[in-house]
């Protein structure tokens, strides 16, 4: 066995030894790029010259956005590809930065999960690139979410001011009014399901993302991010007002547990059994392409309020598009960026049925007297475009996020299938994202 | 393994002469040179790799450092591990015996030769195997739901309440079932060609004897499969510790009961892909798969002791 | 590798049966079982509860993809309606869908079997081989480490994998799944079990003496005597490579790289995206076209794994 064990042994020593010596050459990157100015002319000179840039989006409309801007800049090579969706296109930055191999040039980065990528300087700072110009193009709740410290990580590409997508034919053969406030929707709730054992008000089996923006609108503001100190509360009380509302829906059965963006809650959007949906003016697209049978039954009324007669409203969802730290050709990057965000870009993704961040666009004439045929001819963008401009601008996400969302279902859904109440198990969302932020290294208080 | 007769021991042959025997003793390397070595790649490696991962701690603020045996002593306290390895130990000592029951008693069935159509039954319920786990999981999803799926269907058209499949107390069992579903044609055609190689002359015997069927089940056919009967358990149980696929799909219909750390494996998966935190994911499978070989291990020592 | 995790959580393996008598498979067993057996309905009919036990979904299956996307929402699952009968509409759009990737897809995965069940086939028989017909040192140590590698959990191995290939550059590319792919361990023990079996070794000897070098023993005299274990090897391992899933879902970014299985839960996702479109009647009928190869594969390659899987249950 003499001369086989230890030729084994010697190549078992080999192999490690490359994977360790590979692994070894890591060494962190400082970054060189931090304060980098660089200049329009910069830009065009790189526009001039060319190369490639890759991509990594699932947002479909930027297909066009990217032919559009190869014909306008022929030597450039747009390289788009479409790493998953959210949480996936996450896991998947995260790896490439952590191998420091086949990391792209841009990143879409929703807005929840971009504080992450800043605050660990995994993402270039757009200051240089004289993006702070750009402040007064796009509605707070976006540009807000881009920021983080004194630096700019992101230009936003669309936005999800929320509203409350219901209907109409099943309101009307109910005689439901359409509610103004969160307790009318309760009642809503209630009159709706005695009338018709099978239809639910909405859908809900505990979704991070609503969760978060019914908190925003409320006023509470759970998370409190100061460079690497965090704080986590959900005991305020704008936040009891969410959970005791809330908490009626749940006891009462008035959502039903479908899961969202399946077979069953396309149909159930489609034959009434769904009726209402509050959630971030993106929706139409997906009205008009998942759930045809019931164009013409829809229509989109502001969000309900916590408190009689107030304004205010939260954003659910929406991207930008950022530059990682490791990626390349980053002048070419930005250019790609800014044509698509704030240049020629936002009128090609509109009329592919993005919701802009850009306020021009949103307040343009022709935007908002849009009709929506999918809701019988309504001029819906009026209410998103109101909707945007009450988005309260000081709501934060954790450096974490992405972690603090994937699980919420194993700590909040608690509420949802078990006698627990809702506060119970928000709390032990709180505690769980304690725990991983000082695993992390952030000082985490509650 | 214990019966194992090389065939070279079984033959009267004189030793070769010395140059020859060092010749194949090489030569055996040069055959299986390239398996080690990609094995070495694919495998050793990355275990390697592995534990030196789990050694470390990789902070989002404070970067990387070197902590020893923390994280396992980490992953020991851990509840959440301990409670998705008692969940995984429970699916196991139920769904792997009635998987494995049906197929026996499918390839006695099959084996009697008192079946109408034999052919047709040994493919037809072979079939599941060939389909991937991501359309058999959204198969099963589909008729699992409650509103439109079958069971929906069904309580509509026979006015019944069954039980919602993904509720947190049918959920493992629905996820037992998609599993037995998938293999158990697969582990029924294992037991069937063991059988199928009994000699006849056993049965003769049998005949002469004026044995039974039950009696001949019992007496001939059971021991003679038990090797395939032991090889099929230890490697259930395997797949039971290592059940990842079947859950991790079908979770979107079910975020709330399948949680992040339903399963050993999917545990370390979320702790790698969702939270970054790839060392103590490391520890945590390192520990999970020492236990899998003890099992395993004690598993056979068992079986073959009863058998040979 | 063609690992557990990565595959199936039952790895192929095959079974013991008795020792003793040279096996011969008999075709016909009525005359040995004591007296003649009747056929029994009862038993039959039990049999054909687990039939359709193993048949309700694939029916369902095949059902829903006779259904446009709005059909399927509309009727009931396991019986047509919906609409007009969209089965060839449903096949047309799958291959043209998105540019025609479908096509790509199952292109790639061919590609991934060809190379990789055929190459891990390949080492297996090469392996087995060598493990069954010659003594070199260290080859319990072989045996003993593969076979235990099966009861790592694929997690453990899935991550370090991933960053050891990225810093070699392998990621996102067809190499990712190909070189894991090439490790099976099933197909070595049955070939290992197969050519003891099958390959007496006067045979080889008599062959040595004649001066025969060993490559061409192999190739002249083994490997036509191996043959039904090769085609059992080579079937197992394409359905592993074929139903690929989790590795390729980190190895793999880029979706023209995807398999089928990959591009299948790509197509199920895209309806959860804002501005995505819901194709699920797509994923459904994509599916049925992905299965469809491999039982063919199976139905018309019975005699040759039938045999390999009966010979290799000689020896345990």
């Amino acid at each position: 066995m003499r001369g086989k064990t230890g030729r084994l042994l010697r190549g078992i020593a080999l192999v490690s030894t490359l994977a360790l010596g590979v692994t070894a050459c890591g060494g962190s990157d400082d970054g060189d790029s931090d304060q980098k100015a660089v200049s329009q002319s910069d830009i065009d000179a790189a526009l001039k010259e060319g190369g490639t840039v890759t991509v990594w989006a699932w947002e479909p409309t930027l297909k066009q956005v990217v032919a559009d801007f190869e014909k306008a800049n022929p030597k450039v090579k747009i390289n788009l590809v479409n790493p998953g969706t959210g949480a996936e296109a996450y896991t998947a930055l995260s790896n490439a930065i952590s191998a420091k191999k086949g990391v792209p040039d841009v990143a879409q980065i929703e807005y929840y999960a971009l504080g992450q990528y800043a605050l660990t300087k995994q993402l270039t700072d757009l200051k240089g690139f004289g993006a702070d110009k750009l402040a007064n193009t796009y509605s707070p709740g976006p540009w807000n979410s881009v920021q983080s410290g004194d630096g700019i990580y992101g230009l936003p590409m669309d936005s999800g001011p929320m509203a409350l997508f219901y209907n109409k034919k099943v309101f009307d053969k109910y005689k439901i009014a359409v509610p103004t406030t969160w307790d009318e929707y309760v009642e809503a709730a209630r009159k709706l399901h005695k009338a018709d054992p099978k239809a639910y008000i909405t859908n809900d089996m505990g979704d991070a993302g609503l969760t978060t923006s019914l908190l925003w609108q409320a006023g509470s503001r759970p998370y409190k991010v100061d460079g690497t100190k965090v704080k986590i509360d959900f005991s305020g009380a704008a936040a009891t007002k969410y959970t005791s509302t809330w908490q009626k829906l749940i006891d009462d059965k008035l959502v039903t547990p479908t899961p969202p963006w399946t077979d069953a809650w396309y149909k159930g959007l489609g034959d009434g059994t769904i009726a209402t949906l509050a959630t971030g003016a993106w929706m139409p697209a997906n009205f008009a392409s998942g759930v045809k049978n019931a164009s013409g039954d829809w229509r989109a009324a502001p969000m309900p309020q916590w408190t009689a007669g107030d304004k205010a409203s939260s954003e659910n969802g929406g991207s930008s598009l950022a530059l990682p730290e490791a990626g390349k050709n980053e002048a070419l990057a930005y250019a790609f960026v800014e044509y698509a965000n704030a240049g020629k870009g936002v009128q090609a993704r509109i009329k592919g049925g993005a919701f802009p961040a850009t306020t021009a666009d949103l307040n343009s004439k022709t935007f908002q007297d849009t009709k929506f045929p999918y809701f019988g001819g309504q001029e819906a963008n009026k209410v998103f475009a109101e909707s945007a401009a009450n988005v309260a601008d000081d709501w934060s996400y954790l450096p974490y996020q992405v972690y603090a969302n994937s699980i919420f279902n194993d700590t909040v859904g608690k509420a949802y299938v078990s006698g627990t109440k809702l506060t119970e198990s928000l709390k032990t969302w709180q505690d769980a994202s304690v725990k991983y932020g000082n695993e992390q290294g952030f000082t985490v208080e509650k | 393994m214990t019966t194992l007769q090389p065939p070279a021991a079984a033959e009267p042959r004189p030793a070769p002469p010395p140059a020859k025997r060092d010749r194949r003793s090489w030569t055996g390397w040069g055959f299986i040179g390239p398996f080690v070595a990609v094995f070495a790649l694919v495998f050793l490696a990355p275990i390697v790799y592995s534990v030196y991962l789990s050694l470390y701690r990789n902070q989002l603020i404070g970067g990387n450092t070197f902590v020893g045996l923390d994280n396992y002593t980490q992953a020991l306290k851990d509840d959440q591990f301990w409670a998705s390895l008692g969940r995984v130990s429970l699916f196991l000592c139920v769904q792997v015996p009635i998987m494995l029951g049906i197929a026996l008693l499918v390839a006695l069935a099959l084996d009697s030769g008192r079946l109408y159509g034999k052919s047709f039954f040994r493919i037809s319920i072979f079939l599941p195997y060939a389909v991937p786990a991501v359309v058999a999981t959204l198969m099963w999803g589909f008729m699992y739901g409650n509103q439109f799926g079958l069971v929906g269907d069904l309580n509509d058209a026979l006015g019944t309440s069954l039980p919602d499949p993904l509720s947190a107390d049918w959920v493992l069992a629905s996820i037992g079932n998609i599993v037995t579903w998938e293999f158990m044609g697969y582990n029924m055609l294992i037991f069937y060609s063991a059988l199928r190689v009994i000699p006849s002359s056993l049965y003769e015997a049998a005949e002469i004897d004026g044995a039974g069927q039950v009696r001949v089940i019992t007496a001939i056919k059971l021991p003679a499969i038990r090797g395939a009967l032991v090889i099929a358990t230890i490697f259930s149980i395997i797949g039971s510790f290592q059940l990842f696929n079947e859950p991790s799909i079908l979770r979107n219909l079910a975020k709330n009961t399948i949680t992040t750390d339903y399963t050993p494996n999917f545990y370390t998966y979320a702790l790698s892909f969702n939270g970054q935190q790839h060392n103590y994911s490391a520890a945590v499978a390192i520990i999970m798969g020492l236990i899998t070989m003890v099992i395993a291990y004690v598993v056979q020592l068992r079986g073959m002791r009863k058998g040979a | 590798m063609t690992s557990p995790a990565s595959t199936a959580s039952r790895p192929p393996r095959t079974a013991a049966g008795a020792s003793g008598s040279a096996p011969r498979l008999r075709t016909s067993r009525k005359k040995h079982t004591p007296g003649r057996p009747r056929r029994s309905v009862l038993l039959t009919l039990l049999t054909g509860l687990v039939l359709i036990y193993t048949l309700i979904p694939l029916a369902w299956l095949l059902i829903s993809a006779t259904k446009t996307q709005e059909g399927m929402a509309s009727s009931f699952g396991l019986w047509f309606g919906g609409g007009h009968f969209a089965l060839w509409d449903n096949i047309k759009e799958t291959f043209t869908y998105d540019d025609g990737v479908f096509t790509r897809w199952l292109l790639n995965t061919l590609m991934y079997v060809v190379i990789g069940a055929g190459g891990a086939t390949f080492l297996a028989v090469l392996g087995g081989y060598a493990l069954a017909k010659f003594k070199f040192p260290g080859r319990n140590a072989v045996f003993a480490v593969v076979i235990g590698a099966v009861a790592v959990p694929g997690t453990a191995l899935a991550v370090p994998t991933f960053l050891m290939f990225s810093k070699m550059g392998l990621t996102n590319t067809p190499w990712a799944v190909i070189i894991p792919s090439l490790i099976s361990p099933f197909g070595l023990y049955l070939m290992w079990v197969f050519a003891t079996e099958a390959i007496p070794t006067e045979l080889l000897e008599a062959a040595r003496m004649d001066g025969a070098g060993e490559m061409r023993t192999f190739f002249t005299i083994s490997l036509p005597l191996l043959a039904p274990g090769i085609v059992t090897v080579l079937l197992f391992t394409t359905v592993a490579t074929w139903n690929n899933y989790f590795l390729p879902l980190i190895m793999l970014k880029d979706p023209d790289w995807y398999p089928l299985t990959l591009g299948l839960n790509a197509w199920n996702a895209q309806a959860a995206t804002a501005g995505g479109q819901p194709v699920f009647n797509l994923v459904i009928t994509g599916s049925v076209l992905t299965i469809l190869p491999l039982i063919a594969a199976f139905l018309l390659l019975q005699k040759y794994w039938q045999s390999g899987l009966a010979a290799g249950s000689v020896k345990e």
